[in-house]
């Protein structure tokens, strides 16, 4: 955490309010996002108990598993799962248009222009907080590698139809948001805690009723009273007002309600089996049914909060102005969404369960370049983040004093037109050091010459000003300017290439094996998921 | 609970499916065990439960074979007063090492389990480890394995698989932390006399009190661990201590360790410009007030 953001605590406990970290909006959000409010079975890891899903916040599906050991229930709950997801999916995948992507023959080696599909938005996933990314991912795992009767025959449980295809949509969001500003599936806690400090520690910002009783607490109550009701309060049953965000849920709820309702639930079932003539198996099938609507209404109610929470939470976000290069990131989402498109319709097998060696250099590479450019498009969209670059000696901001006009000594001289600007910044400056600033969205660099006897710093500028021997106008500061200067580059460079699979050495797993299917889990008599 | 279902399954049978993990993952070359013998541990209180496992462990490391030995009991002097550790197995080898065994119900998914579950374990079993060494160092021919076996159900299943832990980091982090604690006895010195936690027997009020009388250094990790951590962080809060919002804030603002110093040190209101802590803040505050942030 930087001095300002631990500065911005210090008020917010001081104010009461949660003070902003960010003046722009860091994240695309989507105009209809699908919001996913998962609830998972207490001690038995990643069995999944219900859900709330939906893109319309006045009309979410609930969906419930009324006994989470019954494996039928379990797969009905996600065939049902992949009918809310997938619709939404789809309509994405189908809307596209036409672009150039630049291509390396691989005969000629020579890079052609090829036009390429690229989906014109892609869909959203938002869920209340990160164990919500964790359980998107749990269940790609536990449905990617599931086969349906159709794919395989013999399969002693088919699952049904859909869901090996919502498992591989689940593993590719859950595995674009390791990415660093991917947007894809995002945890409203993460983005609220992007956006403002809280008065309380990083700790007990992961809870989305405490973080939002800081951001935006009742009319006159301080974030701090606001919070600790978020966190503790009770009502009369012993049930907590703002239930846990899931998706664990609070053990009263679990001992005292739910408990009970699945018990009624199991007997219900019990007595309908026994059932001896279609007249007592129709009365015994109205309690069955009675007691399923028993559970539906208790995780409702322990859903709904969360559910208008992350709603709140959007509304919130949505009032910051979106930052420009935040919607640069979100095309590399889209590509990211047709990517895999792409690899569904082409009938590749479902995401491994381990990366191979190449596999995971890749997306190394990758990620560490999208958190470089995320750092840079932060800084250069905010002004708030700046600061911290600019605090921390990374950047620095100035007036320019006096522009003396120089040239290169080459047989064509190029304008390299020598600045000198004072500045209250203290930026760690080596001599020939390359700073950049941004001229109309593109860097333009210069180097630092040395500091003047009064403290002011000359730079010299390098490029952007034109082939002619004098710079194109506006192309260099004017005396008078205030310029912002940053020591890190404003783009990424591309990384140098991995060698081609077939030339992997060992040392790096060596060359691809022959594509060996993955297996699906083998059933057990006591499976979780 | 499904955790005490998993660890009957795991240990049942004699301990048959247990001993063949154990020495599929460390057996090094030892006869695979089969069946190995289950000392009965019984006997009266913690003591002799721990006296009578100490016995077993000499035993079966005298006889030169396997041996499993299910939830025995163990002393460790913790601040001067024993505390009494139930490890869920302990598996002495024929070469005389003894292993701890720790079941755990939370899933290992491609052989990859939640990291943070994983260091818990770790921790916990470093715990046995050290109790266990202060029997070994009493036991002719005897060593404790440095690493563990933690033994987790496999993916989406109930069937075990087990993993080898390493836990000689946790070990010399436990025993720097024991050498380190005050002893009991000298925090109740410090105490008003007659001061209990008894919770029958006296009022709430006398109660908080008795609490309010022992100091506690709050940190937000305490929430995670201690049921009095929202108590601590009332009052570190009202104290207006910076450690409140996190330890390494701590370090960040080095002699301002309160909300109201610091603040009144960036908005140059106190403090010692001189102060490298103290520049640096009222430069934060200048930068954030520039950037835009509402000032107040």
């Amino acid at each position: 955490m930087s001095l300002i953001a631990t500065l911005a605590r210090l008020e917010a406990v001081e104010s009461g309010r949660a003070q902003p970290l960010a003046t722009v909006r860091h994240r695309h959000l989507s105009e209809r996002p699908l919001v996913f409010v998962p609830l998972t079975t207490a001690g038995e890891a990643g069995a999944p108990l219900g859900a709330l899903v939906g893109t319309d916040r006045n009309a979410p599906t609930l969906l419930v598993v009324p006994q989470p050991r019954d494996r039928d229930l379990r797969f009905t709950f996600l065939a049902d799962l992949a009918e809310a997801v997938l619709p939404y999916l789809d309509a994405y995948a189908a809307d596209i248009e036409l672009t150039e992507r630049s291509e390396t023959d691989p005969e000629t080696g020579k890079k052609t222009k090829v036009e390429v599909e690229l989906c014109a938005d892609a869909p959203q996933l938002i869920v209340p907080g990160r164990a919500g990314v964790d359980f998107v991912r749990l269940l790609g795992r536990s449905m990617r590698f599931r086969r349906t009767a159709e794919q395989d025959p013999d399969a002693p449980y088919p699952a049904p139809p859909r869901v090996p295809l919502l498992g591989r949509w689940f593993t590719h969001y859950a595995e674009r948001a390791r990415t660093p500003g991917a947007a894809l599936l995002l945890a409203a806690t993460d983005l609220l805690n992007r956006h403002w400090a809280t008065g309380q520690s990083s700790l007990e910002d992961q809870h989305l009723g405490a973080l939002l009783a800081w951001i935006d607490p009742p009319a006159g109550e301080p974030g701090a009273e606001a919070a600790l009701r978020a966190e503790l309060a009770r009502g009369a049953d012993g049930q907590l007002l703002c239930p846990p965000a899931g998706p664990a849920t609070d053990p009263a709820f679990d001992n005292r309600l739910l408990a009970p309702a699945v018990e009624r639930y199991d007997r219900a079932r019990q007595a309908l089996q026994a059932a001896e003539d279609g007249l007592a198996a129709d009365d015994r099938l109205g309690q069955l049914t009675a007691a399923e609507r028993e559970i539906r209404r208790l995780l409702a109610a322990q859903l709904m909060p969360t559910w208008s929470a992350v709603w709140r939470a959007l509304d919130l976000l949505r009032e910051l102005p979106e930052g420009d290069r935040a919607a640069a990131r979100w095309t590399s989402d889209r590509w990211s969404f047709t990517g895999h498109r792409d690899r569904i319709t082409a009938g590749e097998p479902p995401q491994p369960r381990r990366d191979d060696a190449v596999t995971a250099a890749t997306k190394l590479l990758r990620r560490e370049r999208a958190q470089a450019e995320l750092e840079a498009g932060e800084a250069l969209d905010d002004p708030l983040v700046m600061a911290g670059r600019r605090l921390s000696g990374e950047a620095f901001a100035g007036e320019v004093v006096e522009v003396t006009p120089a040239w290169s000594e080459s047989k064509r001289p190029s304008p390299r037109p020598l600045l000198t600007l004072r500045t209250d910044d203290a930026p760690h400056l080596a001599e020939g050091a390359k700073v950049y600033r941004s001229l109309d969205g593109k860097p333009q660099k210069a180097e630092f010459v040395a500091y003047e006897p009064g403290g002011a710093l000359v730079l010299r500028v390098l490029d952007k000003m034109g082939r002619a021997k004098d710079p194109a106008p506006g192309s260099v500061p004017e005396k008078g300017d205030r310029i912002c200067w940053t020591l890190f580059e404003h783009e990424q460079r591309g990384a140098p290439k991995l060698p081609d699979p077939e030339a992997t050495p060992w040392t790096h797993g060596g060359p691809p094996g022959a594509a060996t299917a993955e297996q699906p889990d083998a059933p057990t008599p006591e499976d979780l998921l | 609970m499904r955790g005490n279902a998993f660890e009957a399954k795991v240990k049942g049978d004699g301990g048959t499916e247990l001993l063949r993990l154990l020495h599929e993952r460390m057996g090094e070359g030892a006869e695979p065990p089969g069946q190995a013998p289950t000392p009965d541990l019984a006997a009266a209180g913690p003591e002799g439960r721990a006296a009578r496992t100490a016995l077993a462990l000499r035993e079966a490391t005298e006889a030169g074979g396997w041996a499993l030995l299910d939830h025995p009991m163990l002393a460790l002097e913790v601040a001067g007063s024993p505390a009494y550790l139930e490890p869920d197995a302990v598996v002495v080898h024929p070469d005389g090492r003894w292993t701890v065994v720790e079941i755990k119900s939370f899933p290992m998914i491609d052989a990859a389990a939640d990291p943070s579950k994983v260091g818990a374990a770790a921790r916990q079993s470093a715990v046995y480890v050290l109790a266990l060494e202060r029997v070994a160092v009493l036991t002719k021919g005897a060593s404790v394995d440095h690493s563990v076996l933690l033994v987790c159900p496999r993916d989406f299943s109930n069937l075990p698989t087990a993993s080898v832990v390493d836990v000689r980091k946790q070990l010399a982090v436990t025993r720097r932390q024991l050498t380190r604690l005050s002893r009991i006895e000298d925090i109740a010195d410090e105490l008003p006399p007659g001061t209990t936690f008894d919770l029958d027997g006296q009022s709430g009020a006398s109660l908080a009190t008795a609490v309010e009388a022992v100091p506690a250094v709050y940190a937000p990790e305490c929430l995670a661990a201690c049921e009095l951590a929202f108590h601590c962080r009332g009052r570190a809060r009202e104290q207006g201590t910076v450690t409140a919002l996190g330890r390494s804030l701590r370090g960040e603002l080095g002699s301002l360790t309160t909300v109201e110093e610091v603040l009144a040190a960036a908005r140059g209101e106190s403090g010692d410009p001189a102060d490298p802590t103290v520049a640096a803040v009222r430069r934060a505050a200048a930068l954030r007030a520039e950037a835009g942030a509402p000032c107040h």
